[in-house]
Formats: structure tokens, C-alpha cells, sequence
């Protein structure tokens, strides 16, 4: 049936695979696991915000020593919001996301029989892996984990005399950060050449789903931005162990001076920030792009303005690399950088606004089927539509001066990215399970889950801006010590209701996921009447994908309910595989 | 026992959940006309919570929120805050709603056909052009308040006033006489000179520091305050809401941030919106047995700095010149306090 060049043992098929495939379902395990501690944290800090004197059996369970009688410490507190932020943005959101799909669907899509270097791939992976399991073991530290927010602003990061998580703790989020870097990139760089060169015959760059743009130019953005990071955190570490003072200087702490001068934080948030900007979109790209696809598929109907996606695409691409002072408007940079910022961060509302149009009209006169896959992109677009909007409140430098680092802010990144980005992840889980794993997923299960995580999502995020509108700070301990904040405690407590619910849910799709694996219903070769390539691969996993000769693409991937003249469909039904090839006189706007 | 009960729970969860599999027909995977009309309609239902809670949010949320600008430059920041609020909430309720009645009207039937419509260059356009003018607008209007705000350089006599931030308080450094603050480093930091001044330079002599214990830093209502911010250890913030106004404090540099107090203390206190919300807070207080409380300006630190960030924290007191004056006359300059001791 499929042809085998090598035997395979164990070892090789489902450990040190070369396969894309297996690799993708590997990203994908090790993102839900550090997704469940991600969200698990979260919830432990939820717990604290909400009610800061009261003991908890569920604290004083998990945190050992830094807990008293079931209340965390306040350097717990804000260990667990540093790695909560971590986890979720690059363990999950990047290589989780980007990692799973990129190799799943990249192969599958243009075409080809696997990556450029199925053996980078497999080393991608299992740095990856290593640095999960840094920054977990991490998590075992006994003066605590890293924990100066998941941005690591030195001084703060830099002394452990000024938190003790700044010692092997934070040394350990550095070294597993490097690795971290070292397999992204390693994965970008795989996926952009075999883009570039293992496109099957007739599947030209503007024939393309704009899935495949979204990874290609997520893949870009990394390759650009993140060996910045890489800089920053081997800058830092020679600060911390080496005596440098890139990042430090004229710091008088536990009655000393210290040596360090001429450096300055400012450089450090540059240098964060370069990168911390693009990843954004480089969480959020590649979920626009699963969403992309599965509108159309769900909507039986081409992806309106195809060329005007892939150009918003590469704009928001550009302008990302060059907007990241907005996080820096009040850190004591020249205000005239500020003005600049302001002009280029606002400007990227104009193609985020244009894909957000275009995926509203592409549900128009649509014919749309619910599949779990199209209720969580179309819960996409409004929670990208719900946080993308206070975004023109928080580029603004002006009135930035005052949200800057409330609650505000963790109101709209968690919705535009966070939620965005997440609902994108479990997306393409549904609409792709079957290619991952030959079986279907339970459609009642994920209804539920849909539906109570987007109430449960909203719920969280919609007050939490107003509590940012009363000034008050991210990343408190408690807010007792202010009187003014007093009337935000009940609020606080309901978001903090919102998110255990929220949290509890996730539990359907765990279900959902592992029990399909072996229980679910065996999977059909194109369940969702899709066009794309991968479709017309066998649903048993072979390697080289298509058993024979890689098929030839004639046409673009959307070619759904195409009629002619007389209102019946073209092809005889309401989709057309890239593979057909174009009838007399037909067009295709590629 | 406790752990019990929730080993105990655990497992009926795992049982319920292993049982509901076993009902749930997990053979049932692809959307059909049914579901598409299920869910069609949920989205619906769906879009009814999401406008109740968001009128619900904007309507009573709106007591939390901050009162009106203390300063005279954060006038504009209010104004443009409502501008671009009303605009972004305008575009929320419009967006949301199509998007989820259109999931709603084009839920899937199998007779249905969908339309090909795959561009349309004058639509595209549409949306991109209208997004361009509106945004180009509002940064406009943001651009110049930011200048407005940042540009210190025309202040006239002002109040120069040095803020310290440190692990985990403030302290505060006024000008003096000759309104010029003396050269401050970490080096310099002994004993009672805990801001670091360096005491050899002539300005230094006449300034003010804030007494160490309960510093209250006072400000005169109607003239330019420009604060020069410092830290001692690591980043933080100085965050005073009420004023619209927020800067980092950098180790290892200065930084500054000017507005002129636009309100004392005793006439934010029976501001309309502050009223309201101090009855709610008190309300909240006596019901939790605390002491009543009283409106009060306040700096606080905006940027994670330790185990105790949540609780740095100075109070800010707005007065009219005179009696500022009579207060700053009281102070010790620098130069007795450190002599005496």
C-alpha cells in the first residue's frame, strides 16, 4: 500500500521521527501540556486576585513552600503571572500553534513529501521539547521560578536581591528562552525553503491557501525578530553572571552600590520589544490564516478578496517590525520616537480592519456548516474584532500615558491575541484532527466547548477593561492597600468565576481529543468537502504523503459553489478540488 | 480529609465524563441541516448576552471608572479618550452584529446554494479608505496632545519637584529657592542622605526632601508642576491616575513628566463623579467593617518591582499657592537636615 524506503522501529516512528506529520502531533501534545499548566496558573492566580486573604487547599496544594496556610506569597504571585505569560505565549501560542500546523499543513498543502530537512524538523522538535522541560524543572526552583513579568525588564531580572526568583530561576527561563529561539528559528527557516521550493507543479505562490501565507510570512517575521530576543537574553546573562552592565547601571540595593554602570533598561526594552511586537504576530498570523481556510470551507464560498488577504498579510508583516516603541511610550525614550510609533502602530488598524471586513463578507450568502471548526473562526473574527479596537486606545501614545499597564491592556491583549489566537489553535484541532489522527472528533463535545469558552472568554476580558479604566495596575498582589480600588473587588471576583468556568471547560476538549483518538468514528478522505491538497492525501499516515506521483494543481484553493450560467454547479458539486483540472473557457483567477 | 474530598471528585468527574462518552454518540462528527440550524440560532441567542453585558458594563461599570482629569492637560486626554471610545464602540456594536446575524441568516440548508463572490475592488477600497481617513484623524488630534504634554521646555516658573522611587516607597526632592535641584547618584546615598544627593553641588543645599516617614507630597493648584523621576534599584512606575499622567523611574537616568493641577484635594472631594464613587467604595468598606474613606490623589508604582509592588504607594495632596507656600516654608532645606544630625 504506502511505499516504505525503511524499515521503521519504534524509536524512529514515534520518537525521533523525520515524518512532518508525527512531528506536528508531537507540537501539538507538548503545546496542550503546557497549555494545561499555562491555564492551571492562571487559574491559581485568579483565585488570589479575587479573594487575596482566603486559604486554599487547591494553593497550598500545588505550591509547597511558597504558599501559608493555603495563601500564596506575593513573590509566588507574580512568579505564576511571569510563566502563565511564558508558557502561553511562546510554548503554546508559538510553537503549539505555528509548530503543529506550519508542520502539518505545509507539506500537505504546497504539495510535497515532506520538509526541505525532515532531519532540522525533528532537531526543531526536540529543542523545543528541552526547553519545555527547562522551563518546567524551573518551576521547581526553591527560591521560586522566574518571576518579573514575561517581559524580564532588568534591573529586575538582573538581581536576585531584588526578587528571589532573579537567581537559578530566572537562569533557567534564559537558557530555556536560548533553546526556545534556536528551535523556532531552525522551524521558520525549514518552513520558508519549503515553501520556496517543494511547491508541486502548477501550485503557484498566488495559487496558494492563505493558510500557507499566513505560515510563510509568520515564518519570515520570526526569522527576523527573534534572534534579536536571542541578543537580549545573552546580553542579560552576561549581565548576570559576567559582570557586564549592558542593561544596568548606578543601582544602590540591600545597602550597597553596585559596580555596574553606563547600561541602560531602555536598551533592554528595545531590544524585548523588537521582538515582542512581531510575536504577536506571529501567534496571531497563523490563526487568521486556519481561519481563512476553514470560513471558506464552512461557508462554502471563496475567501473574498484573496489578493487583498495576502496583502494585508505582508502589510501587517512589515509594519509589525517597525511599531514596537508603542510598549515603550512612557519607559523615557525621546517622545519624538513616541509620535513615530504612534503614526506606524495605528496604521496597522487598516489591514487588520480590511481582513476583518473580508471575513465578515465572506460569511455573506454563504451556505455556512456548523462545524465546531467554523463556530470557534467565527468566534475568532469577534474577539479580533472586540480587542483589536482598543487597540486604537492604546497606540495612541496620549491616552496610552494612562492605560499604559493597567488592566486595560491585559483586557485587550488577551482578547486580540491571546483568545484570538487560542480559538484559532482549537480551530484547526477540529477542522484537522482527522488528518492528524484519521478520525473525527465529537461534534456535541466541541459545541460546548465552543460555546461555553466564548462566554466564559467574554466574560473574563469585556470588564476587565473598566477595571483598567479605574487605574487599576496589572500585576498587584491584592489591591486592598488602596481604598479606590475597593469598588473593583466584586468585579474581580466574577471575572475570576468567568475564568474558572472557562478553565473547567477546556476539560471538554481534552475529552473530546484524546477519547477521539481512540474511540472516534474513522475518518473519510475529504470530510469537510475541502479543496486543498492535503485532502487527496490516503487517510492512513504513509511517508512522501501521496502513494505515486505527487498530484498537479490547476486552480486556486477556493473554487467553492462555482456555477455557470445556468445556476448549477460546474463540477456537479459544491467544491473543486485543486487537482481538477480547469474546464474549457473556465477561469481562475490566479 | 480535604484532599480526600477532592480525590473523591476528581474521579466522579472522570467517571461522569468516561460515562458521558459512552452516551454521546462519538459517531456523530459532521454538521448537518439540524446543527446548522442549532447553532444558527445560538449565535443569535449568543449575540443577545454579549450586547446585554456590554450595555450592562458601559452602563454600571461607569461609576469605576476614574473621575475627571485633575490636571489641565489631561483635559484633551479625556476629550480624545471619548472620541475614540464612542468611535471604537460605534464600530463594535455595528461589526459584532453583522458578523453573528449573518452566521445566523446564512446558517447551511442543504437545497441552499452559496454565491460565488470571491473581490470586489470598489468594496475593498471602500473599507480600507474609510479605516485610513478616521484613524488619521484621531492621531492627529493624539499626535498634538502628545507634544502638549511632553514638551516641558515653555513651562513658565514652575514647581520642580524630583520623585525617587525605590523597593518599595517614594520619596520626593523639591527645588528650593533657586528652583534648581542638586546633582543626585546613588554614590552619594548615606544615612540621611537616602535620595543620594551629592551635597557638594550649590543647588543641592536649599532643597526640600519630604520627611521619610508618611511622605505626603504637596502640590499648588494652577502652576506647572515638572517632575524629574529617578530609581534607586530597579524599573518602576510613577502612575498618578487622577492626573492623566504616568513616566517610568530608570536606574541610571532621568526622566520627567509636567501637568499643571487643575483641582485641590478639598474640591475633588465634592466633585460630582467622585462623590459617587466614594459612596459606593463606602458602602463596600462598611459592609467589610473598614474605616470609612476619604478621596484622595495618589502616586503609585505602575511597574512590576518586587515582592511588595502592590503596595507602594505615596498620597498626594492638591492646595491653592498660599497656603503650598505656607507649607514649603515649613520645610527643612537639605542642607540643615543632614547638618544637624
Amino acid at each position: 500500500m504506502s511505499d516504505h524506503h525503511h524499515k521503521e522501529t519504534f524509536v524512529t516512528k514515534y520518537i525521533f521521527s523525520q515524518d512532518h506529520k508525527m512531528i506536528s502531533k508531537q507540537f501539538l501534545v507538548t503545546g496542550i501540556f503546557m497549555g494545561i499548566i499555562g491555564v492551571m496558573m492562571s487559574m491559581l492566580f485568579r483565585l488570589q486576585i479575587a479573594w487575596p486573604e482566603k486559604s486554599f487547599t487547591i494553593v497550598e496544594a500545588f505550591l509547597g513552600s511558597h504558599q501559608t496556610d493555603g495563601v500564596m506569597d506575593a513573590d509566588m504571585y507574580l512568579a505564576l503571572v511571569t510563566i502563565h505569560g511564558t508558557i502561553m505565549v511562546f510554548f503554546v501560542l508559538t510553537a503549539g500553534l505555528s509548530g503543529t500546523f506550519s508542520n502539518l499543513l505545509i507539506p500537505l498543502q504546497i504539495g510535497a513529501r515532506d520538509m526541505a530537512s525532515g532531519f532540522l524538523n525533528m532537531i526543531s522538535y526536540w529543542l523545543f521539547f528541552t526547553s519545555s522541560i527547562i522551563m518546567v524543572i524551573s518551576l521547581f526552583v526553591e527560591a521560586g521560578p522566574a518571576s518579573a513579568g514575561w517581559t524580564i525588564y532588568p534591573p529586575l531580572s538582573a538581581l536576585p536581591q531584588a526578587i528571589p526568583g532573579s537567581g537559578l530561576g530566572m537562569t533557567l527561563w534564559l537558557v530555556s528562552m536560548a533553546i526556545f529561539i534556536a528551535s523556532s528559528l531552525i522551524g521558520s527557516l525549514n518552513y520558508i525553503v519549503t515553501i520556496f521550493n517543494l511547491r508541486t507543479k502548477g501550485m503557484k505562490m498566488t495559487r496558494m491557501p492563505l493558510t500557507m501565507w499566513a505560515f510563510f510570512i509568520t515564518a519570515i517575521i520570526g526569522v527576523v525578530s527573534f534572534p534579536v530576543l536571542l541578543s537580549a537574553a545573552l546580553l542579560l546573562i552576561f549581565d548576570r553572571s559576567f559582570g557586564t552592565s549592558f542593561f544596568l547601571s548606578d543601582i544602590f540595593i540591600s545597602g550597597e552600590v553596585l559596580h555596574y554602570q553606563g547600561g541602560s533598561p531602555v536598551l533592554f526594552e528595545h531590544l524585548f520589544w523588537f521582538l515582542g511586537h512581531p510575536e504577536v504576530y506571529i501567534v496571531l498570523l497563523p490563526a487568521l490564516g486556519i481561519t481563512s481556510e476553514i470560513i471558506a470551507t464552512n461557508s462554502r464560498k471563496p475567501i473574498f478578496g484573496y489578493r487583498a488577504m495576502i496583502g494585508s498579510i505582508m502589510a501587517i508583516a512589515f509594519l509589525s517590525t517597525i511599531v514596537w516603541g508603542h510598549h515603550m511610550f512612557i519607559s523615557g525614550m525621546n517622545p519624538f520616537l513616541g509620535s513615530v510609533f504612534t503614526f506606524t502602530t495605528v496604521l496597522i488598524a487598516i489591514p487588520s480592519a480590511v481582513k476583518a471586513f473580508n471575513y465578515i463578507t465572506t460569511l455573506w450568502k454563504g451556505n455556512l456548516q456548523m462545524n465546531p471548526a467554523m463556530l470557534f473562526s467565527i468566534g475568532l473574527v469577534s474577539t479580533f474584532v472586540t480587542g483589536g479596537l482598543t487597540g486604537l486606545v492604546l497606540g495612541d501614545s496620549a491616552l496610552d500615558i494612562n492605560v499604559h499597564d493597567t488592566y486595560f491592556v491585559v483586557a485587550h491583549f488577551h482578547l486580540v491575541m491571546g483568545v484570538s489566537a487560542i480559538l484559532g489553535m482549537f480551530a484547526g484541532v477540529y477542522h484537522w484532527f482527522p488528518k492528524m489522527y484519521g478520525k473525527m472528533m465529537n461534534k456535541t463535545l466541541g459545541y460546548w466547548h465552543f460555546w461555553i469558552t466564548m462566554i466564559a472568554a467574554y466574560g473574563v476580558f469585556f470588564p476587565m477593561h473598566f477595571i483598567g479604566l479605574a487605574g487599576l495596575p496589572r500585576r498587584y498582589y491584592t489591591n486592598t492597600n488602596f481604598p479606590m480600588f475597593d469598588d473593583v473587588a466584586d468585579v474581580n471576583v466574577v471575572i475570576t468565576l468567568f475564568a474558572i468556568l472557562g478553565g473547567v471547560a477546556q476539560l471538554l476538549f481534552l475529552a473530546n481529543f484524546f477519547i477521539s483518538i481512540y474511540r472516534g468514528q474513522k475518518a473519510t478522505q475529504n470530510p469537510w468537502k475541502s479543496n486543498t491538497l492535503e485532502w487527496t492525501t490516503p487517510v492512513e499516515h504513509i511517508h512522501g504523503n501521496w502513494p505515486g506521483k505527487i498530484p498537479e494543481v490547476h486552480r486556486w484553493a477556493y473554487d467553492y459553489s462555482k456555477v455557470d450560467e445556468n445556476g448549477e454547479y460546474l463540477h456537479g458539486e459544491d467544491f473543486v478540488l485543486q487537482t481538477t483540472p480547469l474546464l474549457e473557457g473556465e477561469e481562475d483567477p490566479s | 480529609m480535604q484532599a480526600l474530598f477532592y480525590i473523591f471528585i476528581a474521579i466522579a468527574i472522570g467517571v461522569s465524563f468516561w460515562q458521558i462518552t459512552r452516551i454521546l454518540n462519538f459517531r456523530s462528527v459532521i454538521a448537518t441541516d439540524k446543527d446548522n440550524d442549532t447553532q444558527g440560532k445560538l449565535f443569535l441567542a449568543f449575540t443577545a448576552f454579549f450586547y446585554a453585558m456590554m450595555i450592562y458594563c458601559l452602563i454600571f461599570m461607569n461609576v469605576l471608572m476614574l473621575p475627571e482629569s485633575a490636571s489641565i492637560e489631561g483635559e484633551h486626554d479625556d476629550n480624545l479618550f471619548n472620541i475614540t471610545f464612542i468611535l471604537i464602540g460605534v464600530v463594535q456594536f455595528i461589526m459584532q452584529f453583522v458578523l453573528f446575524y449573518f452566521s445566523y441568516k446564512y446558517r447551511g440548508k442543504k437545497e441552499n446554494k452559496a454565491l460565488f463572490f470571491a473581490d470586489s475592488h470598489k468594496l475593498e477600497a471602500i473599507w480600507t479608505i474609510i479605516p485610513g481617513v478616521t484613524i488619521i484623524i484621531l492621531i492627529g488630534y493624539g499626535l498634538w496632545q502628545w507634544n502638549n504634554i511632553m514638551d516641558l521646555s515653555d513651562a513658565k516658573d514652575p514647581v520642580i519637584i524630583e520623585v525617587y522611587a525605590k523597593q518599595f516607597s517614594w520619596e520626593a526632592r523639591y527645588a528650593g529657592e533657586d528652583n534648581a535641584l542638586g546633582r543626585g547618584n546613588v554614590h552619594y546615598i548615606k544615612g540621611l542622605n537616602t535620595m543620594g544627593v551629592d551635597m557638594s553641588d550649590l543647588n543641592a543645599q536649599d532643597d526640600k526632601k519630604l520627611s521619610a516617614i508618611e511622605p505626603i507630597m504637596y502640590l499648588p493648584k494652577g502652576r506647572k508642576v515638572v517632575f524629574k523621576f529617578r530609581s534607586q534599584d530597579v524599573l518602576h512606575s510613577a502612575y498618578m491616575p487622577h492626573f492623566r499622567a504616568q513616566m517610568n523611574c530608570v536606574p541610571g537616568m532621568v526622566t520627567e513628566f509636567g501637568f499643571t493641577p487643575k483641582f485641590t484635594t478639598e474640591e475633588m472631594r465634592v466633585q460630582s463623579e467622585v462623590v459617587a464613587k466614594t459612596a459606593v467604595i463606602n458602602e463596600i468598606r462598611k459592609k467589610n467593617g473598614d474605616d470609612p474613606y476619604e478621596f484622595d490623589f495618589i502616586l503609585l508604582c505602575n511597574k512590576i518591582c518586587g515582592a511588595s509592588h502592590f503596595n507602594m504607594q505615596m498620597k498626594i495632596v492638591v492646595v491653592e499657592q498660599e497656603e503650598f507656600d505656607k507649607w514649603y516654608a515649613e520645610q527643612p532645606t537639605l542642607g540643615q537636615e543632614l547638618a544637624v544630625k
